[in-house]
């Protein structure tokens, strides 16, 4: 990508950024019921409702209400949570991190299982692994994070019951996170016990989150290093005597990776989509579980608050992963 | 039409889900709301204690398991068809109108699907719900607000491709409307790819019926459906462990069903596919 395309891409990223606001604030407009009575307590008087209104700006025609809502939004103000009391960018900061680190861990993961899947399958071509790996991504793409979840709560926690399927780590554990990054700040801190513990009580909500990624980066990976294979640089690797892993891993494996990559950075985001249900289910206190709590509380400003987060670091993530594309392979440069 | 194996077993899964939609009344062995405290926490019928007259065991209120599973294959078929359709019918005209017309219409469109592909889908659904109301209408309406981008999308750039063939150009010139070309001519070239589009949106609806059941935003607990069922095996897991074993095998098989259903119709359909 040249400058000026990149420059056309970060333009296009202001008119999306309005357009995520606008259907925000329309739809925590059209939520039934009033958001000042569901505020205040019973007992309140006329007087009281109208303060709050006019504290809120809801004594203003829409269109100023958008505009001022606009105003907060740039100014980093997301208003103040109404079962929690707390300011919502406050709330957002300190649940972020741990959906950041499951999400970060989750596509470690898948891109492991993806890579190791495709390389499997390449090398033992018309076999059984093979068949084995192209009947797995098929069932693994179609079956979404979700359902592998309660899957392996029935399977690793209840019937077998090997794996921790609630909560972050183990509960007699104390670990004062400073920055909310419990998993690299533990690391760094040296408490290696609270490291094992979380990464065990992650496991299976990363897997789950991982699975349905790993089968598109196997897929797409497989494909990929069979077209590499035909090239001649290929040929002549194997001409001169490089056994089969080492013309695999070290000719192909290099040139195969690219599709497998964009792939990857484009389906992060559904990942961090898969999040919001995958916290819920494991009882980790994530955005996300902290945004299904806000939406059965009706907390409209923290729902709107999470809401933006996501959608900005969609938005941040769909960008990167062009231009790192752009940086990677010099020949979608230019276009 | 010679069909692939894998069509027919996606043909079967869904001619299996009509029949048990529309014949739950015959089929259901018993009441799937007649709660019997007696006969509460069953396991299913192979297992030592199971017993014949409940095959699939009960739930921790005595209620037929395998009744309630029948039944909900009535709202699962409603939501895949009702809800694919929706998203279907908005996206593929929002994406022809954008693929053909161009210039300021497609710009409009594809800023909404970005601005649509920036919230995560799942998040999206339980704030709509939240916002329409729960009930089958709202779980469909909230699908096709969904998802109308991945038809959409496809569709538009299927169209733009369409749009630049010597048929496209010959309806023009023979002095077909915009409007006759695009639903004459160029929609029944874009059809196939539709309906591999339809099939895999059938899946995905039946797995958000049963995502907005877990976040007890679905349908009321007097109507069975699997994701219901999913909701309740999770909070009685321990006791009843396959009260959330049978309903997930009932949606894997489903969304496993209707995804070989595209691919087998296509793959037999396409005759570059079918070498």
């Amino acid at each position: 990508m040249s400058p000026l395309v990149l420059l056309r891409r970060l333009l296009l990223v202001v008119p999306t950024l309005f357009g995520v606001a606008l259907v925000v604030f329309v739809l925590m407009r059209v939520v039934p019921g009033d958001p000042v009575s569901m505020m205040i307590g019973p007992g309140a008087t006329a007087q009281d409702i109208a303060a709050l209104r006019s504290l809120y700006g809801l004594d203003h025609g829409i269109a100023t209400q958008f505009g001022y809502y606009l105003r907060d939004l740039a100014g980093g103000d997301f208003g103040v949570s109404i079962s929690r009391k707390q300011p919502v960018a406050e709330l957002i900061a300190a649940r972020l991190p741990l959906t950041l680190e499951l999400s970060a861990l989750a596509t470690l993961m898948a891109l492991a299982l993806g890579v190791a899947a495709a390389l499997a399958a390449t090398h033992w071509r018309q076999r059984a692994i093979e068949r084995c790996v192209d009947a797995a991504t098929g069932v693994v793409t179609a079956i979404p994070d979700f359902l592998w979840g309660l899957l392996g709560i029935l399977v690793f926690g209840v019937l077998l019951p090997v794996l921790p399927v609630f909560g972050l780590m183990d509960s007699e554990l104390r670990f004062e996170s400073k920055s909310g990054f419990v998993l690299v700040e533990s690391l760094l801190r040296g408490r290696f016990e609270v490291v094992s513990s979380v990464l065990w009580h992650l496991l299976l909500s990363a897997t789950a989150l991982a699975l349905p990624l790993a089968a598109m980066i196997a897929r797409v990976l497989k494909a990929s290093l069979a077209e590499v294979l035909t090239q001649d640089y290929v040929l002549v690797a194997r001409v001169k005597g490089f056994g089969p892993w080492r013309v695999l891993l070290h000719e192909a494996l290099r040139n195969a990776l690219s599709p497998a990559l964009t792939l990857a950075g484009v389906q992060f985001t559904f990942l961090i989509g898969g999040t919001v249900l995958i916290e819920k289910l494991f009882g980790l206190p994530g955005l996300g579980s902290m945004a299904i709590d806000a939406v059965t509380g009706r907390d409209l400003p923290l729902i709107q608050g999470i809401v933006l987060t996501f959608a900005l670091i969609f938005i941040a993530v769909n960008l990167a992963v062009d231009a790192l594309n752009s940086a990677l392979n010099p020949r979608l440069r230019g276009h | 039409m010679h069909l692939t194996a894998r069509a027919w077993f996606g043909i079967a899964v869904f001619a299996s889900l009509v029949i048990v939609a529309l014949g739950a009344g015959w089929l259901a062995p018993h009441d799937p709301l007649e709660q019997d405290l007696l006969a509460a926490s069953m396991p299913p019928a192979w297992a030592a204690e199971g017993d014949l007259a409940h095959l699939f065991g009960t739930d921790t209120l005595g209620r037929d398991i395998l009744s309630r599973l029948i039944f909900g294959a009535r709202p699962a078929l409603i939501v895949a068809l009702a809800g694919a359709s929706l998203a279907g019918l908005v996206g593929t005209l929002l994406g022809l109108v954008a693929g053909f017309r161009g210039g300021v219409v497609d710009a409009l469109v594809s800023r909404s699907v970005d601005v649509w592909m920036s919230f995560p889908a799942v998040l999206l659904a339980i704030v709509l719900v939240a916002v329409i109301g729960t009930g089958l209408t709202a779980v469909v309406l909230a699908i096709a607000i969904i998802d109308w981008t991945r038809f959409c999308r496809v569709v538009r750039v299927e169209t733009q491709a369409q749009a630049r063939l010597d048929y496209v150009v010959s309806a023009r010139m023979i002095g077909l409307t915009p409007t006759r070309t695009l639903l004459h001519e160029v929609l029944p070239n874009v059809a196939p790819l539709l309906l591999t589009l339809f099939t895999l949106e059938m899946g995905i609806a039946v797995v958000v019926e049963a995502i907005l059941s877990f976040v007890g935003l679905s349908l009321s607990s007097d109507v069975p459906t699997w994701g219901g069922l999913i909701q309740e095996g999770r909070l009685y897991v321990h006791q009843t462990p396959w009260l959330l074993g049978l309903p997930m095998a009932a949606i894997v098989v489903t969304v496993l069903g209707f995804n070989a259903l595209g691919d087998g119709l296509r793959e037999s359909l396409d005759p570059v596919l079918r070498r």
